[in-house]
């Protein structure tokens, strides 16, 4: 099983009253909000934390990218991951990722991945995925209607950066490109391993399947939610022949580990309550602009709608709230799993062999806690659940989507600076 | 609502065109809005008692596949020029409306001869950063109808579902329509027309509802402006954005008035 620790880098400071007086925290959230003084100190512990949990042991520290998100400070996860490369000796770095339908040509994502893989010896993980409408359409203006095609093709454009042998032309419907020549060439042969974090449409599993990609699923409720994505995406790969080897897949939860579930309580209602009252206080005028979504995926859920309202309508309908902000649903409806580090071990081991997933992606920060409560939630995990999960799959299945490193003593050898 | 047209169908492109017509006369091209055309009206009926009105479907709207093919605003100018000519349009008087409005004019711009009289309703194609036109495309669910018609029941039950039809393709037709414009106008609506507005060299009649809430009274003036042929502006009360369904009467007296 493998552990990684993601980081959203949340802006831990939106004013009590910023559901009341501000429409939104993403696309357009007051740029006055920002303090720069703040962030400076903001930026520097998030890092920091991304370092301690690398030191504590995690198999790999994660990062993101946002645009104009007060819960995602991360426009750039390059910029991130290169300092990551450098503090960083042995925890794999993955970059979820780089919304690659944005960059054209995306040959500047192709080589500064490819730096970052060189320069932290080949501990990279490519994630790419299709990205938010709110940060691609709205954000950054990209045409609804285009995205996917510019995505696929993107992705296809810097495979190729990565191994073609021989300089080449691209000559895509979207990227125009008379001579393809990535320079740096990343460590990992054939290319780093290529992850598709991804919310839940058959596409992207047949796309998965297909490439032999990673697919991750990402959501910020929990491991409930999640079990009707992940049960389906298992279906699909049965329907297609591939194995269920559990390193195919990558889910992410939110997690609070305390002495007891008591303390738990106590120590993770505040944070919690910050990010899903707080940070997830988006304007529905940003959800899904129209072409986001692929019509196969506005057909199944539309049929999932009418079956969920028949079921409703006979009593059987699904009691997971979807809209907790109070602790007492965040919990119940799983969206953070708090408890004891016993507790959280059990709860996580049912929950990886129920989804299947080999990659827990695990928010050990959220939302407005404070970086002596990450370092206590991040230390108590990596000593006291880790260890109880570790073995996890590792006999039975192994993980040919994790990253390839040179050996240590290939390394280049850290100096302090004079 | 009203009676049915004639349907008949266009290959133009490889794709599969719907094209309605009803009346007899002097023939006029009308091309649909926001949400394309999913059902005969009473504007274009009260139109067709003294024209014969040809309403051919653009790539994605309802009646037309093929959006999802067309990259540029050059290849949807091709398209539309296609599907005009391949309708029996040439030369012929034309009219459109909002989205669709933006890709007339450049028609209207690019081929003179190819348009005899121009009517644009409401017409995306320009924008203006002192007075954003609204952003449709980032309404909150449920309320584009109040931007579209005075009366938000009134574009409800424009786009409501026939008896006949499945309810999810139905569903998936209106997305796609309101995608098939994202397409060519997405985020700003500004297509570039602005430098070629001087090549539109017919008389050109601009069209706005006094209560529409998406597109800036300025927009029709720089219009007006920008044309190198006679424009006119009138201002229809009591209407809002797609002002043909508002008012219905008026909007047709007008179109007849200009045409003749």
């Amino acid at each position: 099983m493998k552990m990684m620790w993601f980081h959203l880098m949340p802006y831990t400071e939106l004013p009590e009253d910023f559901k009341e007086k501000h429409p939104s925290v993403w696309i357009d959230i007051d740029p006055k909000l920002f303090d720069p003084h703040r962030g400076h100190h903001m930026y520097n512990d998030f890092i920091d934390e991304l370092e301690y949990a690398a030191e504590c042991g995690f198999d790999a520290v994660c990062v993101n990218e946002h645009h104009a998100n007060g819960y995602g400070l991360m426009p750039s996860p390059n910029l991130i991951a290169s300092t990551l490369a450098r503090s960083t000796q042995d925890a794999a770095l993955c970059i979820l990722g780089n919304s690659v339908a944005l960059y054209n040509p995306p040959t500047r994502v192709a080589e500064e991945m490819a730096m970052i893989d060189v320069i932290s010896g080949g501990r990279m993980i490519a994630g790419f995925p299709v990205g938010s409408p709110q940060d691609t359409c709205f954000a950054y203006g990209q045409n609804p209607s285009m995205l996917r095609q510019r995505y696929f093709e993107a992705i296809d454009f810097i495979r190729r950066a990565w191994t073609e042998d021989k300089v080449f032309s691209f000559d895509g419907r979207f990227t125009k490109q008379r001579y393809v020549n990535c320079w740096p060439r990343p460590v990992q042969e054939p290319h780093p391993p290529i992850w598709i974090p991804g919310g839940g449409s058959v596409e992207t599993w047949r796309y998965c399947a297909e490439m032999d990609y990673v697919y991750c699923f990402l959501s910020y409720f929990g491991y409930k939610i999640a079990r009707e994505q992940m049960h389906g995406y298992w279906a699909e790969m049965d329907r297609l022949g591939k194995d269920r080897n559990p390193f195919r897949a990558g889910f992410l939860q939110f997690i609070g580990v305390g002495e007891t579930k008591k303390e738990a309580m106590e120590l993770y209602r505040e944070p919690a309550e910050y990010f899903y009252d707080r940070c997830l206080h988006v304007d529905p005028r940003w959800v899904v602009p129209p072409g986001y979504m692929t019509e196969a995926t506005i057909r199944a859920r539309v049929e999932s709608q009418v079956q969920l309202a028949a079921k409703a309508s006979a009593g059987g309908g699904p009691s997971i709230n979807q809209n907790a902000k109070d602790f007492e649903g965040i919990v119940e409806n799983g969206y953070v799993l708090v408890g004891s580090p016993d507790e959280v071990a059990d709860k996580l081991r049912e929950i990886a062999i129920d989804l299947g997933v080999g990659h827990f992606m695990l928010l050990l920060q959220f939302g407005n806690m404070s970086k002596d409560l990450t370092r206590y939630n991040t230390r108590l995990f990596a000593e006291k659940v880790m260890p109880q999960l570790r073995d996890l799959f590792e006999d039975e299945w192994e993980d040919h989507w994790w990253v390839k490193p040179l050996a240590k003593n290939e390394r280049a050898p850290r100096e302090a600076a004079a | 609502m009203t009676g049915m047209p004639r349907e008949s169908h266009l290959m133009v492109g490889g794709q599969n065109i719907r094209v309605w017509r009803q009346g007899q006369g002097e023939r006029i091209g009308f091309l649909a809005g926001i949400g394309g055309l999913p059902r005969w009206t009473p504007f274009l009926e009260r139109l067709a008692e003294s024209r014969e009105v040809v309403a051919p479907s653009l790539p994605g709207f309802p009646g037309a596949a093929g959006h999802d093919e067309l990259d540029s605003i050059f290849d949807w100018l091709l398209a539309t020029r296609d599907i005009l000519t391949a309708a029996e349009l040439e030369g012929a008087d034309l009219m459109a409306v909002s989205v669709a409005g933006a890709l007339a004019a450049d028609v209207a711009g690019v081929w003179p001869d190819s348009v005899h009289r121009l009517i644009l309703l409401a017409p995306f194609g320009l924008f203006d950063t002192a007075e954003p036109a609204t952003d449709i495309w980032a309404l909150r669910p449920g309320h584009l109808p109040d931007y579209m018609c005075r009366d938000r029941e009134t574009y409800k039950a424009y786009i409501e579902q026939p008896d006949e039809a499945d309810p999810i393709e139905w569903k998936v037709e209106l997305m796609r329509a309101l995608e098939a414009s994202a397409r060519y106008l997405f985020p700003t609506g500004n297509t570039g027309l602005e430098r070629r507005l001087q090549r539109i060299t017919c008389p050109v009649l601009l069209l706005r509802g006094e209560l529409d809430k998406v597109m800036p009274r300025s927009y029709l003036e720089r219009f007006a402006a920008g044309v190198s042929g006679p424009a006119t502006i009138v201002d229809i009360p009591e209407a809002g954005h797609l002002a043909e369904l508002d008012q219905p009467q008026v909007v047709a007296g007008l179109v007849q008035e200009f045409l003749e």
